[in-house]
């Protein structure tokens, strides 16, 4: 396995020996150790001391199922903290099949200069496209690469939004049909690989090694018997194929937590014109596709392709948060609508869930009216035109906040709050608060025990046990986030205890290991201390793991409740580990 | 009594046509597993119950008006 250096100062590539201590790590135990050894926390993210890393998790380009997520590394613009951010796509399984364990991307070429980064099986080389390519949108680069290099290239790519270094701003990875539905999306790494320069990566695994592999024959069976309990769990192989993730806004809604208005209300009443069974009768009768892999290999296929009414290709990877938030956040309840925000903002390239928090900031702020589609649909435009009205809704919910004078921005870190209320979801309030990467969603999933009865249940309204719930989940997905594999295989290994040891057995046969179970939590609890120093380093306090105050002084209906978690009780949840 | 019964993903079948919610009259003191059997659900069919938005199960006890929310096993992120 080797690990490669892109230098854009002096446009120069190297070849590296994996180092001791990187070897056991993959992902984002990987990308955030190699940021907080090698990147100044004080540097600007936009500068040339900063740093771009991507990693295929431990187990991509293996037959293990649904393993083929990608960890991108960097300071984020947005935050100013550390950042992972994860992607499906084809790109992690065909680094794993090259035995790339990382590429780092640093300094930073003359302002103007625009490259693409091709990766194949002879090393990685650039190529200068300041002439080309600039200005377009993913669509159109990821169309114009493959038309040149063949359908079964993986291109990950930025938008407009990336070459003007927004903060808001995405790393596209595509999909196996070649479109860029699937993004590395939060925190801006978007934008660190338009200040490296990059405009494009390519990558060919035509005639590839094969992923690192010890023990081909124990690794077949850990990973069949894997499969199994992914397809044995009701919601793993029942309910993320049938409707994908879009179904929770009905459970969301009936629970009260389904942020609306800007967070005023936690029932919407347009909820069923947007709701996943809506959204998968339209698949239905449009001919898309209701069940749709991110990736080869993905066994619980969460993804759809959503055709317009014409019943022609328009989005896909149409997911629950970006529903909720150009549709119940922003109370639009035209999902035809929703479907072309979420479309311009691939292709812009944009984060969705930054953009829907946006939009609901921009209406609050009086830009644009709450319920008005077509208003938010040109505020997106704007951002690919680069407009100044444009760049200020590319910076993020935070940024517009401020332009526009609202103090109703619900932000963690900067960082748009998703999908869920921490008021009425409370264990996912203390994941917003707490999490390395800021108000993040996926860092410790707690709606599995507040609202899906997945891992025991946790009453979401009360502050019983939801510290301890956040934690434990943040540990167990720095871990799995480590591994390649969806976090959403976490719904099985929170249910069926077999599922972990079966995931500890693949790793141990891929790579002649010995880990053991503990070894999985450490792994965790050592990323978050790698994370957190970071962030430590970087200024950050306490005082940041909070939620705006609105959340603590305003009660949200039905429930009326308020979060009431203090900030001690908050602290607890790093309180062992730093 | 009444309650007002909502069923959501696959059980939305078991709904009339068209219709989001339905008013269903139960014995008083009835159960969601009595509620989920007048319903023709699946006996052995793991759920996810909502009572006026608070968590609630098979065991849950109904009260006249309650707003009942019945999902299969489903999920997201
Ligand atoms: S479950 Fe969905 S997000 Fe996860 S790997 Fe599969 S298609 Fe991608």
């Amino acid at each position: 396995m080797k690990i490669y250096r892109v230098n854009m100062t002096e446009g120069k590539v190297s070849e590296e020996e994996v180092k001791e201590e990187y070897a056991a790590l993959g992902g984002r135990g990987l990308t955030s150790q190699i940021i907080a050894d090698e990147v100044d926390p004080n540097c600007n993210p936009i500068g040339e001391k900063n740093k771009l890393v991507i990693a295929p998790g431990l187990l991509s380009g293996t037959m293990a199922p649904s393993s083929g997520r990608l960890s991108v590394g960097t300071k984020s613009p947005l935050t100013e903290g550390i950042k992972e951010s994860n992607a499906g796509g084809t790109a992690a399984q065909k680094l794993g099949k090259l035995q790339i364990k990382a590429i780092i991307i640093e300094g930073q070429p003359e302002e103007g200069q625009f490259y693409v980064l091709k990766v194949n099986k002879d090393g990685l080389a650039l190529e200068d496209v300041s002439d080309d390519l600039m200005g377009q949108g993913n669509y159109e680069v990821m169309e114009s690469i493959q038309g040149q290099l063949g359908e079964d290239v993986c291109v990950m790519s930025i938008g407009q939004a990336g070459e003007y270094k927004l903060q808001a701003a995405s790393i596209a990875v595509s999909d196996p049909e070649g479109h860029p539905t699937r993004h590395c999306g939060r925190g801006g790494t978007g934008a660190v690989m338009g200040a490296k320069g990059i405009k494009a990566i390519v990558i060919d695994d035509d005639g590839a090694p094969g992923p690192y592999m010890d023990n081909r024959d124990e690794f077949i069976e850990a990973a069949r018997d894997f499969t199994q309990s992914l397809l044995n769990h009701p919601v793993c192989g029942e309910g993320l194929p049938a409707y994908g993730t879009a179904v929770l806004i009905n459970i969301l809604n009936e629970s009260g937590g389904l942020p609306t208005k800007n967070f005023r209300k936690g029932r919407f009443e347009g909820a069923d014109k947007i709701s996943g069974e809506e959204v998968a009768d339209i698949i239905k009768e449009r001919s898309g596709k209701n069940t749709h892999g991110c990736h080869p290999g993905c066994v619980m296929q969460c993804s759809q392709v959503y055709n317009d009414k014409d019943g022609d290709y328009l989005t896909a990877g149409f997911e629950y948060e970006t529903i909720w938030g150009f549709g119940a956040n922003a109370e639009v309840d035209d999902i035809d609508a929703i479907a072309q925000m979420d479309r311009i903002c691939d292709d812009i390239g944009v984060d969705t869930i930054e953009m829907a928090v946006t939009i609901g900031v921009a209406m609050e702020a009086g830009v644009i009216e709450f319920g008005d589609p077509e208003g938010a649909i040109d505020l997106l435009k704007e951002i690919g035109k680069g407009t100044p009205l444009g760049r200020i809704i590319g910076n993020g919910a935070g940024f517009t906040g401020k332009a526009f004078g609202t103090d109703r921005v619900p932000v963690v870190k900067n960082q748009g709050i998703p999908a869920y209320d921490p008021r009425a979801v409370k264990g996912q309030g203390v994941t917003y608060a707490t999490s390395t990467m800021g108000a993040d969603h996926t860092a410790g999933y707690a709606v599995t025990s507040n609202i899906l009865d997945i891992g025991g249940t946790v009453d979401p309204l009360s502050k019983e046990g939801q510290v301890d719930l956040s934690r434990d989940l943040q540990v167990a997905t720095a871990s799995v986030d480590s591994t390649g594999l969806c976090v959403f295989a976490a719904f099985a290994i929170l249910d069926n205890d077999k599922a972990l040891p079966q995931v500890v057995d693949m790793l141990n046969a891929q790579y002649g290991l010995e880990l053991e179970l503990g070894d999985v939590f450490d792994l965790g609890k050592s990323i978050l201390k790698t994370e957190r120093d970071f962030n430590k380093r970087a200024g950050f306090t306490n005082a940041d793991d909070r939620l705006p105050k609105f959340f603590e002084e305003e009660a949200v209906p039905p429930h009326n409740v308020k979060f009431d978690i203090t900030g001690e009780e908050l602290d607890e949840v790093y309180g062992e580990l730093d | 009594m009444k309650v007002t019964v909502k069923l959501f993903a696959t059980l939305k079948e078991l709904m009339p046509e068209g219709q989001n919610q339905m008013t269903v009259e139960v014995e008083d003191e009835a159960t969601v597993d009595d509620l989920a059997l007048q319903l023709d659900i699946p006996e052995e069919k793991d759920l996810i119950v909502k009572v006026n938005g608070r968590h609630g199960s098979r065991n849950t006890v109904l009260e006249a008006g309650d707003r009942v929310g019945i999902f299969p096993p489903v999920g997201g992120g």
